[in-house]
């Protein structure tokens, strides 16, 4: 298969990232120095508030200062505007390589209503009475989000992706433990090719877990599923599509499998941007499931605010939804905290309520139809770029052989042939492409069971023209990459990468005086 | 830094000839009659050429060390390098003795590394020379590639040594020598031994990507073991297969073990050491309740039938199937590239029992669901 736009396109030749060479910001600035220095109280104020350290234990003070950095307010200014221009954010670069991440355009006109003071003015603490509008938004959201994937009741309270399925997690072991099967039923099962999440919360609140590997044409096999359950299966927790853009078509079958033995299904929907209007969780039998607003829902990632794992269930399973949940009893909305089978608070408050307006507001505009059509882009935006893609010399896409079927809105190819033959890894294709101001791209998870992987997923807010403009990138990069390997595998040249310090793989720090210690023992 | 090179000249002649295999100087003789060619000095060429290329000619970056003739000097002089002539094979008709003992001189000079160009009767004989004193690097260049120390082609080993040379890979891996018996092979049996273990660069950059850092294997495989030891009970008997896995969990216990032989263990102590088929079963008459513990061999996938011979099919039958414990890191998983396990004992039913799917222990309180095919497909890497 092969596509031809018939178009032109350039590429950004002279495309050059500033490199400021900036140090860490416990390395400027000088001892004594301050940016802000606050007038003293004053002797009467003093006397009227007493010792203000009365009040806090001997134990958890301070014996001396922390070592904070020491700058003026404009070298604060300069120190993170430099960073800022060190980064290739998604306002500036077309960043559809992140696949599993859906990267989309967010629209700015969201951040405008999500900065109203009638938000950001605002207490998680304020009576009920006060804060009518953000609880009706939250229930009237959540009712939208169980028409979309047919479960029954949503809370917004997880803050991220694994933060839900930790929370579906907790209620598969509260409903096994309303069952009196609590401790007999402790083993999840998930696959390699979902996220590592769907092994990793379960395992964290005690979990065993059962890990399915892809079958030939690229997605676990029933017969698998059916080695793996038993009386000890508490449930199953899985992404479809998988990483690999592969939607299991015997999805149903797996639910059926995993309910005969006793056990309950999370649908993990991180991956969802595909199938919105097309399937629902609960159509395949799911009792479970989570959204990731800030991938699927058009919620920025990280630095613009925090994420939210939208979780919902069916209605066997509201009473161990987290508390608080909201109600509405046909004149007001409250907060119920009154709930004995919740499995409690996943954390304070009612979660990222801004982001949960964000998500609402771009739901609003799109309305059902709309909803359905952004999933059919992304997923002709994804089939688009994979037959560009699989013509580049030394690519290939994962599973193509075995199963020729379209992915679905991202899929993971490998530069296998083009390390084989040329030496160029996929970490260096990577390095080398930001040099011509496009996004790098994500690898895989791990284990790679796709070698030299990359995973792209173009979601639907990107045009043809800048589809054209990434593969013609990468295309470029291949052709480098057999005529003059140094060249790539330098890289960049004319961008920056952070490269990891000697030893970090294996001694990663988290902060400066760790890593100064680890200096210190000579591990780094 | 030095880089040692031993080239088998012979290495792969037989291949193009249909031999499957050179060992020995009458089937030599006979591919050279057939119209064989020599191809491994050309492959080390190759993988010279990636270093060259990248670091520049030898001396200022590093010092080359090789034999005469074609056994590596030919090589490096064909990429312009200037190396140092270390050893001397008596005859142009050099041998596997001739291997061995470049090898010994090689580590008498204290190189680096050993660079060698060869199939799997190359590994053989640098292993049994410096075992794991030195590291090695195989340039594949033999009819027979089982063995899990060469790298995928001539460049990419021009590649990793590029690494190893500017510091950028440190760790070493420990891969497995293998060797197939070629009198059998020529028979149309396939017949792999697992020989001993080679120390090999490893580049983390193959298996680490930027959004997650995984923790290195080693750490997965001390957990592995960890979670072993820990299930394990004093009244059972444990047969501990070959593998750098399962001595990990010897090692946890304080035991000594055979890395190639199959080992047993009751009550927390050695029963016997590299144990036969025979032996076994005398010993499972007296403790019949038993547990067999194997993991795949690497890269190659096989849990029964390759490098474990002893481990019989009658043998595994009188444990019972449901008492075969199989152990591997994920990334040992991912290694074999999506293909299922194999195996290959002496009783083709119970090859047929045991395909299908087996539960794989990968770590604390963690299984892996894992295919395992049958047959005795040639599974060359």
């Amino acid at each position: 298969m092969s596509v031809d736009s018939g178009r032109k396109v350039t590429l950004r030749e002279h495309f050059h990232q500033a490199a400021w060479n900036e140090p860490l910001i416990v390395e400027l600035g000088r001892a004594g120095r301050r940016g802000v220095v606050p007038p003293d109280a004053g002797d009467e104020l003093k006397s009227q508030v007493g010792d203000v350290l009365a009040g806090t234990p001997a134990g958890l003070r301070r014996r001396q200062p922390p070592m904070l950095p020491e700058l003026s307010q404009p070298e604060v200014v300069r120190h993170y505007t430099r960073l800022s221009q060190m980064t290739l954010s998604n306002n500036v670069a077309v960043n559809l390589g992140l696949g599993t991440t859906t990267m989309k355009y967010n629209p700015l006109i969201n951040e405008v209503l999500s900065r109203s003071p009638k938000l950001t003015e605002l207490h998680p603490a304020q009576d009920e009475s006060t804060v009518q509008g953000i609880l009706e938004l939250l229930y009237r959201f959540g009712e939208m989000l169980a028409e979309i994937s047919g479960m029954d009741r949503f809370t917004f309270q997880p803050a991220g992706g694994s933060q839900g399925i930790l929370a579906n997690a907790l209620m598969m072991r509260a409903h096994h433990a309303a069952n009196g099967q609590a401790s007999q039923r402790d083993e999840v099962i998930t696959t390699i090719f979902s996220h590592p999440a769907n092994a990793a919360a379960p395992a964290t609140i005690g979990f065993k877990i059962i890990t399915l590997y892809p079958g030939r044409e690229g997605y676990p096999e029933l017969d698998a599923l059916k080695r793996a359950v038993s009386e000890r299966t508490a449930g199953l927790m899985i992404t479809n599509p998988e990483d690999t853009g592969i939607f299991n078509p015997q999805i149903a079958e797996f639910v059926r499998v995993v309910h005969e033995a006793g056990g309950l299904c999370a649908y993990d929907q991180a991956n969802a941007n595909g199938i919105l209007g097309v399937t629902r969780a609960r159509d395949a039998g799911f009792d479970m499931c989570q959204f990731n607003l800030h991938k699927t829902f058009s919620v920025p990632h990280g630095c613009m605010g925090g994420a939210v794992g939208a979780t919902g269930v069916q209605k066997d399973l509201t009473a161990f939804l987290p508390s608080p949940t909201v109600e509405f009893d046909g004149s007001r909305y409250y907060l119920d905290s009154h709930r004995p089978a919740s499995v409690g608070a996943i954390r304070s408050g009612l979660g990222n309520v801004h982001s949960v307006l964000k998500a609402y507001a771009w739901v609003r505009s799109l309305g059902a139809e709309g909803l359905r059509e952004a999933a059919h882009m992304a997923v002709l935006n994804n089939n688009y770029l994979a037959a560009k893609v699989t013509a580049i010399r030394g690519a290939s896409l994962s599973f193509a052989d075995e199963n020729p079927t379209r992915r679905l809105e991202q899929a993971r190819y490998s530069w296998e042939r083009l390390a084989a033959e040329t030496g160029v890894h996929t970490m260096d294709v990577h390095n080398r492409m930001i040099d011509f101001g496009v996004q790098g791209y994500f690898t895989s998870h791990h284990p790679w069971l796709v070698p030299e992987p990359f995973t792209l997923e173009p979601a639907e807010s990107y045009s043809q023209e800048e589809l054209d403009e990434f593969a013609a990138v990468l295309e470029r990069v291949s052709d480098e990459a057999y005529a003059d390997p140094e060249t790539v595998k330098t890289a960049p040249h004319r961008s920056t990468a952070a490269a990891p310090v000697p030893g970090a793989e294996e001694h990663p720090a988290m902060t400066w005086r760790a890593f100064q210690e680890l200096r210190r023992q000579g591990l780094v | 830094m030095k880089v040692g090179l031993i080239v088998n000249p012979i290495a792969g002649m037989g291949g193009s000839v249909g031999l499957k295999g050179t060992d020995g100087r009458k089937v030599i003789r006979q591919a050279r009659t057939l119209g064989a060619v020599p191809r491994a000095p050309a492959r080390a060429t190759a993988a010279l050429e990636e270093l060259v290329r990248v670091l520049g000619p030898a001396g200022a970056a590093f010092e080359l060390l090789t034999c005469a003739g074609a056994m590596g000097e030919v090589s490096a002089l064909a990429c312009h390098l200037t190396p140092t002539v270390v050893y001397r094979p008596a005859s142009t008709e050099t041998t596997a003795e001739d291997t061995r003992r470049a090898a010994r001189e090689m580590r008498t000079q204290a190189v680096d590394l050993i660079l060698f160009a060869g199939g799997d009767g190359t590994a053989r004989d640098v292993h049994e020379a410096v075992g794991d004193d030195v590291p090695a690097l195989g340039i594949p260049a033999g009819v027979k590639i089982h063995s899990a120390v060469f790298a995928v082609s001539p460049r990419a080993a021009g590649d990793l040594l590029v690494g190893f040379l500017r510091g950028r890979i440190r760790a070493m891996r420990e891969a497995e020598v293998m060797d197939v018996d070629e009198a059998a092979y020529r028979r149309g049996q396939l017949a792999t031994r697992l020989f001993g273990y080679l120390r090999v660069p490893y580049d983390p950059q193959l298996v680490q990507g930027a959004k997650v850092r995984s923790r290195s294997d080693d750490t997965a495989c001390e957990e592995l073991a960890r979670s072993v030891v820990a299930k394990m009970d004093r009244e059972t008997l444990y047969i501990v297969g070959p593998g750098t896995t399962t001595r990990r969990i010897m090692t946890l216990m304080g035991l000594e073990s055979t890395l190639l032989g199959v080992d047993a263990i009751l009550g927390g102590q050695v029963l016997a050491l590299d144990v036969a088929e025979r032996d076994l079963l005398r010993i499972l008459r007296d403790h019949p309740r038993a547990k067999i513990i194997v993991t795949p061999i690497g890269g190659q996938g096989f849990l029964f039938g390759r490098g474990n011979q002893q481990i019989s099919g009658r043998f595994v039958r009188a444990v019972g199937i449901e008492n075969v414990m199989v152990v591997a890191t994920p990334g040992k998983l991912a290694s074999l590239g999506g293909r299922p396990f194999l195996v290959d004992t002496d009783d083709e039913e119970l090859n047929r029992t045991l395909a299908g799917f087996i539960a794989v222990t990968t770590g604390d309180r963690q299984e892996a669901i894992y295919a395992v095919g049958h047959g005795s497909g040639n599974a060359a890497r």
